[in-house]
């Protein structure tokens, strides 16, 4: 069998056992991005010289058996708004185009301690905002399922890395399904864990109340193994919870039997299209074949998500993104006069259409006049929405849904109405503001042999459940694609 | 009741945001924005009166670091990612006066 | 004037907390350094950087409010103040705006017309920003990131004060009691200790607030006063021409003595402030509140009360050993080695102060120990230098910090208590000076001290004056 059809724990035993070195697994991936990039795009930056130098270095380590674990010698790739020392990070934006950070998210960081080979910097909806990863000031990436389709985003380079092979795993970020998502477009598995496990020390921020790391993998071994690598209380992230339970493996039990599990009603109804909705019934009957009692209820404040989002989330971005300014780092306007002209040259030219448009969306609610009425409403209802998803979690132990209303869209299709594109996060953007964490798993393909995703929403601090049934499900095969 | 977005309006954000819209890109906001707060009023219909805002989703305080020097200096790694330095400061346009 | 005006003043007051770190990130915030040397990701708004509060800013936020006699705010919470310029680097300021630490205080002073309440609308925390310097060859600014990020409370005080008089009193009330609570040095010219003037005026009698301006670089309290001066007859002026004030903010030139507007169309001062989403609020206990309370140091009133009443230290004389705690401590400690407050008192007062006038120097300057002191005292005591001895003894401890008892034994000042010695030198004094005993016994009674001050001098100072004067009496009336 080729490396590349390895999951990433696969790999990780292979060359623990001596079968297999960091080196060869890192050129044979190599080769593939050289082969899959021209027709995929899923990177920013490809490292090769130092995922070489990486590898050799991470493999006389294991030799030396000072690097165990799962992970240890397996290649991956990272959402280019992760910092990363000495590696460009761009956040696929022309006012980062060249921007070298001097240090490495916490993230990246716990993944280097377990001994990953960091091939490169995944492509990217800019600053994170969209659902395409056409945004990206640096090309589009295209679905490897249909090149003529999007991955999904913003995290689409990371998914689309993944089912392309062109990593075994990689790091996306999900602020509103940014990771849900493109794993649903492009068939693979994404978490998006309880907001505060993993550090969002050098994650580029978008909205920083809404941001969290979490892996994307083939399967649920590699995300719940990934997951429990990056996961760690940091002190340099205020927001950063210590938990005791980031045993995440501990959870690949493939055993639903007694989970209740519920279907919000209001997730099934008008904008879903009709394959989607077969197949995440049929999931549904797959798990309640396995001994899961699963039931459809009405978790309510479902249609106020989306406005109660893009109030905080562009509101927090107005200011996040203020420090983009053509002063310290990244694009600066060649010609202007001025200092204020030189910032508002800089930014115009630095920043594309959607984040423009979000951040002046954000500065207009935040603006004199209008906090109470945008903001502090747009908070409120976040509460509403909390506490409607711990109504829901008094009853189940998680949540299933479709992880997207379609499957993957034509590119140039959604960026037409903005509107519309928003709508698309009506299934993934509550669990961000409810700060929960939820998982995207496979569920077959469409008639049009795209894959179609089923989300997985647990309550706080239980992702544990969610693994949990995912594997049980991936386990029994009904849903693979 | 759609909301109409004024060229005040469009200006007043260009300046706080600093953003300098081009006449076609100033045409599109004005309707995006009409349109997303537009769509945004839904939350009206929703009844939040005695309900706190929530910023935070988790109810964690008190978060502290102690006052004891860890910072190195950084300025040779930092100063490399500037448009414009001298003398170990990043240059700007003249400020004030 | 056809009108009588009253002035309204309130004061933004801005102090450098003495931490070691900044307030978010581990970066030392000593003075000087080359440009940029004390910076980190997170004070120079690098992407992905995070705040960490340093506790010690709630600390002395807590100190202070307490001393002021605020309220203090159990749930406070930090929020951003949006804006953008260079010195600022991730273009918002981190504040407190909604739930700052303090609110509702107030602390009295004394000016010429008596004693006043002045009362404190708020006290918050924040960050400090960066340096721009103006660079003359390329026409450009400069920016310096050393001090972004450096802690400062905001004192928000009530529209209270009337006068030039009042807002230096007021200033003076709180930089003594920051300068107690060790939070802060409060250095006007070096910027530790900064004030912005809110300044209004209304017709006397009336009761509604005239249009306000906000005055800022301020630089020292003679600045304060000017600009006070200045701004209050520039609105009257405006006023009596029909003109209205506007509200805006202006910039005071110390040199020009005049003030002109700050701000431009670019800088429409709406901030979005909004919840800081990267950090957490901060939950007061009251256990956290008794703790501070109860390492609050004696403050100066109290402790300039408790010199006059338990020490007998005249009124004049406690106010100035109590004018900074450095100098309080000085008094304090020494007393305490030697039991003889007044004697110390005198020292500090009298020679201490000439010295620092002489040299230029504040009292924080005074870097000698109690202990030498303390043992200069005792040396006088105990009458082993007289007091002309041990003044010069005294500049030596002021200057190099010595050890009196081993200074005095080196260069060999001990006083001669030997009678037959002293005698003998009296002898040589009279045999040199026949006019002086004629003069005396002719009834010229000053011609006395002409000969004592011989023999003190033929003896180096090393006597005692009075028993000198005793020995050259009976000498001359034999």
């Amino acid at each position: 069998m080729s490396i590349l059809k390895l999951s990433a724990t696969e790999l990780g035993k292979k060359i623990r056992d001596r079968e297999l070195t960091a080196v060869e697994a890192t050129e044979a991936v190599l080769r593939q991005i050289r082969e899959q990039e021209p027709r995929i795009h899923a990177y920013v930056t490809v490292d090769e010289e130092g995922a070489r130098k990486r590898a050799a270095q991470v493999q006389a380590q294991i030799e030396a058996g000072t690097l165990k674990g799962p992970l240890a010698g397996v290649p991956a790739a990272v959402k280019d708004n992760l910092c990363t020392k000495g590696l460009k990070t761009t956040c696929s934006s022309n006012i980062l185009y060249n921007f070298v950070p001097s240090y490495t998210a916490e993230a990246v960081a716990n993944l280097e301690r377990a001994g990953a080979v960091v091939l490169g910097k995944t492509n990217m909806d800019e600053f994170a905002m969209g659902s395409t990863t056409e945004t990206s000031a640096f090309g589009v990436t295209k679905n490897p399922w249909d090149t003529e389709r999007v991955p999904g985003g913003s995290s689409g380079g990371s998914c689309a890395a993944v089912a392309a092979e062109e990593c075994f795993y990689a790091l996306g970020s999900d602020t509103g399904g940014s990771i849900r998502q493109p794993s649903s477009f492009c068939g693979v598995m994404g978490i998006k864990p309880t907001y505060g496990t993993v550090s969002r020390y050098g994650l580029i921020a978008y909205g920083s109340s809404l941001d969290q790391v979490g892996p994307v993998g083939k399967n649920v071994s590699d995300c719940a193994a990934v997951l429990e690598a990056i996961s760690s209380y940091d002190r340099k992230d205020s927001t950063s919870i210590p938990r005791k339970d980031l045993d995440f493996t501990a959870a690949l039990k493939a055993d639903v039997r007694g989970m209740k599990m519920g279907i919000p009603r209001d997730y099934l109804g008008e904008g879903l299209d009709g394959e989607v909705r077969e197949g995440i019934l049929r999931a549904a009957d797959v798990l309640r074949s396995l001994g899961a009692r699963v039931e459809e209820f009405d978790l309510s404040l479902t249609e106020y998500g989306i406005p109660a989002y893009y109030v905080i989330a562009s509101a927090e971005a107005s200011s996040n993104l203020s420090r983009f300014d053509g002063v310290k780092y990244g694009l600066r306007a060649e010609e202007y006069e001025g200092l204020h002209q030189m910032y508002k040259k800089s930014r115009s030219e630095g920043f594309g259409t959607e984040v423009k448009r979000r951040i002046m969306l954000g500065s207009f609610v935040l603006s004199s006049g209008y906090y109470d009425a945008y903001y502090l409403k747009a908070l409120r209802t976040k509460a509403l929405i909390k506490q409607a998803f711990d109504r829901a979690f008094a009853e189940y132990d998680v949540i299933l849904s479709p992880a997207a209303p379609t499957t993957a869209p034509r590119l140039g299709e959604s960026l037409k109405d903005p509107l519309k594109m928003y709508l698309g996060d009506i299934y993934t953007i509550s669990v961000n503001l409810a700060g929960l964490p939820a998982m995207t798993v496979p569920c077959g393909r469409d008639s049009k042999g795209l894959p179609i995703g089923l989300q997985l929403i647990g309550d706080c601090f239980r992702e544990k459940k969610i693994i949990q049934a995912a594997y049980a499900y991936e386990q029994s095969g009904e849903g693979r694609i | 009741m759609a909301k109409i977005i004024s060229d005040e309006t469009i200006e007043y954000v260009g300046i706080l945001a600093k953003l300098e819209l081009s006449p076609r890109e100033r045409e599109e906001a004005k309707k995006d924005m009409g349109r997303m707060l537009d769509y945004i009023d839904k939350l009206n219909e929703l009844d939040t009166s005695g309900v706190e805002p929530m910023s935070h989703v988790f109810s964690m305080n008190n978060v502290f670091r102690e006052d004891v020097v860890t910072n190195g200096d950084d300025r040779e790694q930092m100063l490399k990612n500037a448009p414009e330095q001298k003398d170990g400061a990043f240059k700007v346009p003249k400020t004030v006066e | 004037m056809s009108r009588q005006y009253e002035t309204v003043i309130g004061l933004e007051v801005h102090v450098e907390l003495a931490t070691k770190t900044k307030i978010f990130c581990g970066c030392s915030t000593r003075f000087g350094g080359a440009p940029n040397t004390h910076t980190c990701p997170v004070c120079t708004g690098m992407p992905g950087a995070l705040p960490v509060l340093n506790r010690q800013v709630v600390e002395y936020a807590l100190a202070v409010g307490l001393a002021a006699n605020c309220r203090i705010n159990r749930y406070c919470k930090f929020d951003r103040k949006n804006y953008f310029y260079p010195d600022n680097p991730q273009n918002y300021q981190i504040s407190q705006l909604y739930l700052p630490v303090c609110r509702d205080g107030w602390v009295e002073i004394e000016t010429s017309a008596g004693k006043k309440t002045i009362g404190i609308h708020e006290i918050h925390m924040e960050e400090d920003a960066g340096k721009l310097t103006h660079d003359e060859w390329e026409d450009c600014s400069l920016v310096d990131y050393n001090r972004s990020g450096v802690p400062l409370i905001e004192i928000v005080s009530e529209p209270d004060m009337r006068n030039g008089e009042e807002v230096i009193a007021y200033l003076e009330r709180l930089r003594l009691m920051i300068q107690y609570l060790g939070a802060s040095d409060c250095k006007l010219q070096e910027g530790s200790m900064r004030a912005d003037v809110n300044l209004s005026v209304r017709p006397l009698g009336s009761d509604r607030m005239g249009t306000r301006t906000e005055m800022k670089n301020l630089n020292s309290f003679k600045a304060i006063a000017r600009a006070i001066e200045g701004e209050r007859k520039r609105q009257i002026e405006r006023i009596e021409e029909g003109r209205p004030v506007v509200q805006e903010t202006r910039r005071w030139d110390d040199n020009k003595e005049c003030s002109y507007p700050m701000r431009s169309k670019e800088d429409a001062q709406d901030y979005r402030y909004f919840p800081d989403p990267d950090l957490t609020p901060v939950v007061i206990s009251d256990e956290w509140i008794d703790q501070v309370r109860r390492r609050q140091p004696e403050m100066q009133p109290e402790k300039m009360a408790r010199y006059q009443e338990e020490l007998g230290i005249p009124e004049y004389d406690a106010r100035i050993l109590t004018s900074t705690r450095h100098m309080a401590d000085l008094f304090e400690e020494t007393a305490a080695l030697c039991g003889r407050p007044k004697e110390v008192s005198n020292w500090l007062m009298v020679e201490a102060m000439r010295l620092l006038k002489e040299k230029e120097q504040e009292p924080e300057d005074m870097a000698f120990s109690p202990a030498n002191l303390a043992a200069l005292i005792g040396l006088v005591d105990r009458g082993v230098i007289n007091r002309t001895v041990a003044k010069t003894v005294f500049e030596e401890i002021f200057s190099g910090d010595v050890d009196p008892e081993r200074y005095v034994e080196e260069k060999g000042l001990k006083m001669v208590n030997d009678q037959g010695a002293i005698e003998r030198v009296i002898k040589q004094v009279i045999a040199a000076n026949p006019r002086s005993v004629e003069d005396y016994r002719s009834g010229k009674e000053k011609a006395m001290g002409f000969l004592v001050g011989q023999t003190m001098r033929a003896m180096k100072g090393k006597a005692d004056p009075a028993f000198v004067n005793r020995l050259v009496k009976e000498r001359l009336t034999k």
